[in-house]
């Protein structure tokens, strides 16, 4: 997928655009609703009676691979972005946390359920995705592979406008979108190409082409894991601050528990398509209760929990999707025989399990909690 | 002991286009069998160039002077003859990308055995023996030997490249960026696996990475590297949690500790970008991003000063940080 396919893929352009979904939602977002909201997640409890402003339920896509297999890239996932919440998606390289991403973004149409905006459901008309993309806006990884080099930071930033035909005060709002991803004085970047920037100013440039639309969400697809190390945490400052000023939601999808650290409230954790675990930060990464959230929050350098456990093996692929819970050949409550005292054995081997209203997909750890309420 | 690796004011400068680049400007080391050295700094610092020095792999036209002494042979002076036995028999480097440092047209048992027939002039059925054992070492199924590099993930082909690099018994392994692309579980793997095989065969191991904390995790020693220079250079552990240099500490708090709450909800980042290598800032380096920045630094250039009996630091408030 090129760089600026989100929103140069969207074709005719179009100044109507009533009636379409992202446009519901803009208007019936309130701002002092929203502000409760941003309260609330700068304490780490995030308000869950706010309105979800982005969710999908009973989330699908299947992939056709070769040999006539179906890879279950995503395979039965409930989600919820509240206004204002930054919320990390993460887990191994094949989790299907790209594909959620993308799905969510409208750039892949689920196979089985939903994803809904302002709570009405996404449309797939291409006048309907349009306009959800100015409202939900994506920013990829690689900067240098999402600016087209010959292009000026000007007029990369200035395409997201002309696609959606804003025309009025276009210079203005190309310069405030790039002094608010903290390129400044603005004007100095304008003329400049690219090559000529560095890697923390190139992924500056494409949040900012990603802000001079006003967005409401934006998918961040492993933002920083192409910079350098001293740069990162420049970046994501960043997003804390445009959360912080603009009440902007975002999802950052991930593979590093660090950065969700750093700037997440929430946090989502995936293996081999579906949502294991989920819940607050400071709840998931300090006592994480899936087996398999343990094992990752385990390996990390200093990491809160005493003993690291190194799983064995890799994930299997999407294709081969194991029976019972999916995690189950892998886990180490199994393997230790700790779900046989439990009495779950056979059940980890033979029933799946999915996110519950304990948002956790562990048969373990489920009638463990009981026993203990 | 005598040291497997020394390194002596080394000084390594490019030649292209753009006329000479001082990539690295002068770097002291050294290494005994059993030590581990974690190599650290951002693109561009010259860690990979200090790397590529050590085995003779930079292109012709650069310029190279100091010494680099391998178990008692200057590599720098050393015939084309005996470089090619030193590489893999003396030491070995295993690189980031290992789908582009194996053959895709090879299996991977032959691959691993092509070092083995060369330096030890084993038959290549013979070989082909011993690379399924080193297989078996670094936790590759026997029935991987007749597979392609295509039909492994990341991971396995990361433990081919570390089975090659070990195959005809190095004393030193310099691991560039080896675990980089890698996931965090298969990661912990490799890392698991690398500390047991250095341990076990009292190799000396270099790690370049730009991440402080898989360092401090895997290495003994820390050295930290700005500009073509060595910054800070001291134990891990204590460089990790309390780095004498500024950027030394920006670089370990780029890495969050998960479960801190002092870093919960606060990315510390560094303000600029690294330096251009040919267009390099007067006096220290670091100055114009420095968060301590005083008067002098910009006029004054600074060494390596000694912070403790075992920790070296180059900054000009080095006794006050401390």
């Amino acid at each position: 997928m090129s760089g600026d396919g989100t929103s140069a893929q969207s074709g005719r352009r179009s100044e109507e655009r009533a009636q379409s979904s992202a446009e519901q939602t803009r208007s019936g977002a309130r701002p002092d609703n929203m502000s409760d909201t941003r309260n609330g997640a700068r304490t780490g409890t995030m308000n869950h009676d706010a309105k979800p402003l982005l969710s999908a339920r009973d989330l699908a896509v299947r992939f056709n691979a070769p040999g006539g297999r179906v890879a279950r890239a995503v395979d039965g996932v409930d989600i919820d972005l509240a206004p204002g919440e930054i919320l990390a998606l993460a887990g191994e390289s094949g989790c299907g946390k790209t594909t959620l991403a993308r799905t969510l973004l409208g750039l892949e149409r689920p196979s089985e359920g939903t994803v809904a905006f302002g709570g009405s459901p996404l449309r797939y008309s291409t006048r309907a995705l349009k306009a959800y993309r100015r409202a939900v806006q994506l920013v990829l990884q690689d900067p240098s592979g999402a600016l087209n080099p010959r292009h000026t930071v000007y007029d990369a930033v200035a395409e997201g406008l002309r696609i959606h035909g804003i025309h009025d005060n276009e210079r203005e709002r190309v310069a405030d979108a790039l002094s608010r991803a903290g390129l400044r004085p603005p004007e100095k970047f304008f003329l400049t190409y690219p090559h000529e920037l560095s890697g923390g100013q190139r992924q500056r440039v494409v949040i900012a082409g990603a802000l001079v639309l006003e967005p409401q969400v934006i998918i961040a697809d492993e933002p920083v894991a192409s910079l350098d190390a001293s740069v990162r945490g420049e970046i994501l400052a960043l997003l804390l601050r445009l959360r912080d000023e603009l009440g902007l939601a975002a999802i950052v999808v991930t593979h590093d528990l660090g950065l969700a650290w750093n700037i997440a409230d929430r946090i989502a954790v995936m293996y081999l398509g579906r949502i294991v675990e989920e819940g607050p930060v400071d709840r998931v990464l300090t006592e994480p209760r899936h087996p398999y959230t343990q094992a990752l929050v385990s390996v990390l350098p200093n990491s809160p929990l005493p003993e690291p456990v190194v799983l064995t093996g890799e994930p299997p692929d999407a294709t081969a999707v194991p029976g019972g819970c999916r995690f189950h050949p892998r886990c180490q409550v199994l393997a230790g025989g700790l779900a046989e005292q439990a009495g779950v054995d056979d059940e980890c081997r033979r029933s799946d399990v999915a996110l519950g209203t304990d948002h956790i997909a562990c048969h373990y750890a489920r009638t463990m909690s009981t026993a203990t309420t | 002991m005598t040291p497997v690796l020394e390194i002596d004011d080394l000084r390594i400068t490019y030649r292209g286009s753009r006329g000479e680049v001082p990539a690295v400007r002068g770097i002291s080391m050294s290494l005994e069998p059993g030590d581990t050295l974690g190599l650290a700094g951002e693109s561009g610092c010259g860690k990979s160039t200090v790397a590529g020095a050590i085995l003779r792999l930079l292109p012709r036209e650069t310029q190279v002077t100091g010494r680099i002494v391998l178990d008692g042979d200057d590599v720098l002076t050393m015939s084309f003859g005996k470089l090619r036995a030193v590489r893999w028999a003396g030491a070995s480097i295993v690189f980031q990308g290992a789908m582009h440092s194996l053959n895709p047209v090879h299996r991977i048992a032959r691959q691993i055995a092509e070092p083995i027939v060369l330096h030890e002039g084993l038959s290549s059925d013979a070989a082909e023996k011993r690379a399924v054992e080193l297989m078996a070492q670094v936790g590759l199924p026997a029935w991987r030997a007749s597979s392609y590099p295509h039909q492994l993930s990341g991971g396995q082909r990361q433990r081919v490249m570390i089975a090659m690099a070990l195959a005809c018994s190095p004393q030193l392994i310099i691991a560039d960026e080896a675990t980089t692309a890698l996931d965090v579980m298969i990661q912990a793997q490799v890392l698991a696996l690398i500390k047991r095989l250095v341990a076990e065969r009292n190799i000396a191991l270099v790690m370049i990475s730009h991440d402080l904390s898989v360092l401090a995790d895997t290495c003994d020693r820390l050295a930290v590297m700005y500009a073509g220079k060595l910054v800070e250079d001291g134990p891990s552990h204590e460089v990790f949690a309390a780095a004498r240099h500024p950027y030394a500490q920006a670089l370990s708090a780029a890495f969050p500790t998960v479960g801190d709450p002092a870093e919960r909800r606060n990315p510390h980042g560094l303000a600029g970008d690294p330096p251009d290598p040919s267009n390099l800032p007067t006096g220290c380096s670091f100055h114009p991003r420095c968060p301590v920045v005083r008067d002098d630094c910009a006029s004054t250039s600074v060494e390596l000063r000694r912070a403790r009996d075992d920790w070296r630091a180059a900054c000009l408030r080095v006794e006050e940080v401390a």
